[in-house]
């Protein structure tokens, strides 16, 4: 617990932070805007339903921006057991 | 030639009348010649945040109709001569409204002032496009809070496809103008920092209006904040936003009461 405290950012504003940009991310991408994050999230589900079988909500990415260096972390969710699930066909 | 603005937002109460009155009446206060226009058809207010309330006798649905001639509608403002407002009409037919006439008044309205400032209503319907429709630049008022960020990014996705500008294929000037920012919130992680907001929307910054009690109690007395109270770090915030409209070169800084500090200290030591 001492542990998880200690690494949690202060406050509710980066909760905010965050969630704007999952949601916003997705709503850019819905209504066809060029948005960086949201076609790299697409594509990469395009590529990972290739292999697995992913929902919509299983890739989630977050860009921060700094003056030097950004950083761009994608977490993927994939379901137990499903590594070994067969291809679908296409 | 004037510089037709729209102040807009999606989301209602974040201050966008406040601003129009406030930009407004900053522009003129500089002797520059403003109209604000009224977009919120049946819901009016930017009449009685400007106190001419009990003046309006035509407006902008008349005119778009021809029942009136634009001088008719315009009023002047008392204190700010170069001021004028053309308001909403309170009646509910919000189909009269339409895009040929909003054009004509829009056209008319150019060659008679330096900058005509349209007050859009809230959301994403009919008065909002309308409003944001022949406009050469957009500010977008957005408070430091997650659903109006949102709502931001909905309306900047607006602004870049449904506007006359973006249509023609020529780039919409966009500027967000965060409101109700409260620095010292910001820094203990409560509330999103302009720079988050930035980084969210990729919108340059026009201004940062400070929460403050001297937004309420100039709205009660119906004069707009930059001439109720020059002094207060909104009116400073809005004379500098006005300023950076015109085109000058103004650093960026949060303004605080510095009255209200000495009063405490005042207070304090007595």
């Amino acid at each position: 617990m001492i542990g998880f405290n200690l690494f949690r950012r202060r406050g509710s504003a980066p909760v905010a932070r965050e969630r704007l940009q999952i949601l916003l991310s997705h709503e850019r991408s819905a209504r066809g805007d060029s948005d960086l994050l949201g076609v790299l999230r697409e594509e990469m589900l395009a590529v990972l339903r290739k292999h697995v079988p992913v929902e919509q909500d299983y890739v989630v990415m977050r860009m921060d921006r700094g003056a030097t260096l950004s950083t761009l972390e994608i977490e993927i969710l994939i379901p137990h057991g499903m590594m070994h699930a067969a291809p679908p066909l296409n | 030639m004037a510089k037709v603005l729209v102040v807009t937002s999606g989301k209602g109460g974040v201050g966008k009348t406040t601003t129009t009155a406030s930009l407004g009446a900053a522009l003129a206060q500089a002797g520059q010649k403003v109209a604000v226009i009224d977009f919120d058809v049946g819901l009016r207010n930017l009449d009685l945040v400007l106190g001419a309330e009990r003046r309006v006798v035509f407006d902008l649905i008349n005119v778009v109709q021809g029942v009136a001639r634009l001088p008719q509608a315009l009023i002047r403002d008392k204190r700010l001569e170069t001021l004028w407002l053309l308001p909403a009409s309170q009646t509910r037919d919000k189909d009269a409204l339409t895009e040929t006439g909003v054009a004509n008044v829009v056209k008319e309205m150019r060659g008679k002032f330096d900058w005509i400032i349209c007050d859009s209503p809230a959301g994403i319907e009919r008065g909002a496009t309308l409003a944001m429709r022949y406009a050469d630049a957009a500010i977008i008022v957005t408070n430091p809070e997650v659903s109006s960020v949102r709502d931001s990014d909905r309306i900047i996705g607006l602004l870049d496809s449904k506007t006359e500008r973006a249509e023609k294929g020529e780039r919409m000037e966009k500027h967000i103008l965060i409101t109700r920012y409260d620095p010292s919130r910001a820094q203990r992680g409560e509330m999103l920092t302009v720079d988050d907001v930035l980084e969210i929307l990729s919108t340059p910054l026009l201004g940062i209006i400070p929460e403050s009690e001297e937004v309420l109690r100039a709205s009660n007395v119906g004069s707009p904040v930059t001439l109720n109270n020059p002094a207060s770090a909104p009116a400073r915030a809005y004379l500098d936003a006005a300023s950076r409209l015109r085109g000058e070169e103004i650093s960026m800084t949060v303004h605080s009461e510095r009255k209200r500090l000495f009063g405490k200290l005042f207070r304090r030591a007595a």
